[in-house]
């Protein structure tokens, strides 16, 4: 039965794994993930779930295990955060590789050192060139709907699917979560049937020795695979709409249509964007929000079409890719490139290790934005003492340190 | 001679194992015992190659290859969807000693301590032979590899992964070489059987070119280090209840078991560590005689 309940979001991805009817789940504790795992224990053992659940001994090994029970056909699923998906990185390949539609939600969290459990995008935008899709989650309804919709898709295109949702502001905040009716989740992701399940009736090796003449085909149909993962998550979002109520897209634009500047945003922040927009508008400023759902595959052509012909674009990211700039700065930049009515593209790297980007930091933002001359590659937003600006040139190192035996 | 090993081949002819490869012989004989309601989990080993080639696959059961150090916790999963589907399956893990003793460890450890209802079989050729003879965890004391060169042997004592198994008390654990296929065999045969636990079986599996030795002398080298002492074969339940399952029948000494290979080549220089050697096989083999008997004893037999 369809039920209304204030949940985190954390456990609305938990709900997700339930109502996609996970099979095998293997999961390992990272704060601030730990509430996903309890659940899904909780609901596996009182037989809410029928999945089994394996407690690993570290996150490798949660997605090694995902990979052994996706091959053998079963719809598996697992959730991680920060540290954990670095670990996993090796066999988040894997999964790609042996083409499995496993999906992983990913509470991000700030890479260590220092410890840091706090919001910060870096964790996951670093498993960029893996091969999975990847979608931000901005609500804790969307953080257990995405699940279901990943899943209806890489069980399409045999990709794994990740689900990205902010520490604490996402995972520990609850919010109103409608849990749909198992029935109608069921009529919108029908059961698993995978092509291949190691049947002992037919004795294939998989994921062994390729040489040079195949591997690139291979790799190539890894491709033409994300390629179609484009248009066939637009489908199954309208599809979500249809038998689930609530439509889902790729990209989200808000107060768009008249916009001269645009504030490019993802994830869980980009709800103080939308406020920020609003409250910009009413002192008369022409601003409007583009909201990232997909990372990958990118929405190239959207993006380009939506942003083309802007004043300015002000991209946020709450990441860094140190030696260059913010990591979706980078890909809408990338997106624009050649265009001819490409905006110039203002990078501001903002809340990182979970500093708040509340809605005055946006507004902050667009107004650097509205009056800044020359596009910067990354402006640091909110660093102690330091107003909004690009790398302190003076504090560069300019010059090796000079050798002591000259040659 | 007439040995209790079932007719049935599950390994096709033309592998790319080398000849006289131990790691071979020993799928081929834990295959027929197992029989062809199975899977395996390949790890980055030699049997990564062994296999052969996409679209070649050598042997009769699907086999999932997957990172080094995944093998345990890769056929839990595996076992977890059969489970979930309802299907007896026998899930083999399938790993070399690199794979088990070194980079896989914390996998297996996590699959032994959870009693994962799998068949991990370690075949041990006692160093990273794939790679091209660099030391691992189960390389001997004295021996010459490509990190462990005649200058500088290696100075460490084979890992202990008998007793490391031992202390997750798993139902079932068992030393075995295909030099003693009917003792191999029946220990397959026990492991399939004491199914719904974890099983691991630590087969000694002769590499000629790691090993520096032709070819023929494979199955030489592996009985001379059963009866030598060096390998001793037994069996252990629930890491408690050990017994001997073959007695040598003859005195071997351990330099009839290092003359026959190039890489304790070292060793002729180091009469200490041969006498270091010496003793520690016979501690080793005592200690293992004690708790065979107190095995019996405690039986009433």
């Amino acid at each position: 039965m369809r039920e209304r309940l204030l949940l985190t979001g954390n456990h609305a991805a938990a709900y997700g794994a339930m109502l996609s009817r996970a099979e095998v789940i293997s999961a390992y504790p990272i704060t601030p993930q730990t509430m996903i795992v309890e659940l899904l224990s909780e609901l596996t053992a009182s037989g809410r779930l029928d999945a089994e659940f394996i407690t690993v001994e570290s996150e490798h090994s949660a997605m090694a295990a995902c990979v052994g029970a996706s091959a053998a056909g079963a719809r598996a699923y697992t959730a991680t955060s920060g540290q954990g998906l670095a670990l996993m990185h090796e066999m988040l390949h894997w999964a790609v590789g042996a083409r499995l539609p496993i999906v992983l939600t990913n509470v991000s969290r700030a890479m260590a050192p220092g410890w840091s459990i706090w919001s910060d995008q870096s964790d996951i935008l670093s498993q960029r060139d893996v091969g999975w899709m990847m979608v931000f989650a901005e609500t804790v309804q969307e953080a257990q709907d995405f699940v279901l919709w990943m899943y209806r898709v890489s069980e399409q295109v045999y990709l794994p699917g990740m689900v990205g949702m902010d520490a604490f502001i996402l995972s520990h905040t609850a919010e109103p979560l409608i849990v749909h009716d198992q029935e109608a989740a069921d009529a919108y992701l029908p059961p698993f049937e995978p092509i291949y399940d190691l049947d002992p009736a037919e004795p294939r090796a998989y994921g062994g020795l390729v040489n040079r003449d195949h591997y690139f085909e291979l790799r190539y149909k890894i491709y033409e695979s994300m390629e179609r993962a484009g248009s066939l998550l637009r489908e199954a979002g309208e599809e979500f709409g249809e038998v689930l109520g609530r439509r889902y897209t790729p990209l989200e634009g808000y107060l768009l249509d008249d916009a001269e500047y645009v504030v490019v945003s993802a994830g869980a922040m980009t709800s103080n964007v939308r406020q920020a927009v609003r409250d910009l508008r009413d002192r008369g400023v022409k601003v409007g929000l583009l909201r990232v759902i997909a990372f990958r595959p990118f929405p190239i052509t959207e993006v380009r079409s939506l942003l083309g012909g802007r004043r300015k674009v002000a991209v946020l990211d709450r990441n860094m890719s140190p030696g260059h700039s913010g990591i979706f700065a980078e890909e809408v930049r990338s997106a624009l490139f050649g265009q001819p009515d490409a905006p110039p593209v203002y990078g501001y790297v903002v809340g990182i290790g979970g500093r708040d980007v509340r809605v005055e930091t946006v507004v902050d933002v667009v107004d650097d934005l509205t009056v800044r001359e020359e596009p910067e590659m990354a402006l640091y937003v909110g660093v102690k003492g330091l107003p909004i600006g690009p790398l302190r040139r003076d504090s560069q190192i300019t010059r090796l340190q000079p050798l002591e035996v000259q040659p | 001679m007439r040995w209790a090993v079932p007719e049935a081949e599950f390994m096709d002819p033309g592998t790319l194992g080398c000849q006289g490869c131990g790691g071979a012989l020993s799928m081929r004989m834990v295959l027929k015992e197992v029989g062809d309601d199975a899977a395996a989990v390949l790890p980055a080993c030699c049997w990564s190659i062994i296999d052969g080639p996409w679209p070649l696959h050598s042997l009769n059961i699907p086999v999932l290859h997957t990172a080094f150090e995944t093998a345990a916790v890769v056929a839990t999963g595996i076992k977890a969807a059969k489970r979930h589907q309802g299907k007896d399956t026998t899930v083999i893990a399938w790993a070399g000693d690199g794979g088990t003793f070194d980079i896989g460890l914390q996998a297996l450890s996590g699959a032994a301590e959870r009693n994962e209802d799998i068949l991990y079989v370690c075949y041990d050729n006692e160093a990273y032979m794939n790679t091209g003879i660099q030391r691992s965890s189960a390389t001997p004391v004295g021996t010459w590899t490509t990190t462990t060169p005649d200058e500088r042997p290696e100075p460490r004592p084979k890992k202990d992964i008998m007793a490391i198994m031992a202390a997750h008390r798993i139902p079932y654990a068992a030393t075995a070489t295909s030099a003693y296929p009917d003792d191999l065999a029946r220990k397959v045969r026990t492991a399939v059987a004491a199914r719904g636990g974890m099983r691991f079986l630590h087969v000694l599996s002769a590499c000629p070119p790691g090993w520096k030795m032709p070819a023929d002398q494979a199955i030489e080298a592996m009985r001379r280090a059963v009866l030598s002492k060096v390998f001793p074969l037994y069996e252990l339940r629930n890491g408690r209840d050990l017994t001997i399952t073959v007695w040598p029948d003859r005195e071997v000494a351990i330099e009839e078991y290092f003359e026959l290979q190039g890489r304790f080549a070292p060793l002729e220089h180091e009469p200490q560590t041969v006498e270091q050697i010496r003793s520690d096989v016979a501690e080793r083999w005592q200690a293992l005689v004690d708790r065979h008997e107190r095995t019996m004893a405690l039986a009433g037999a």
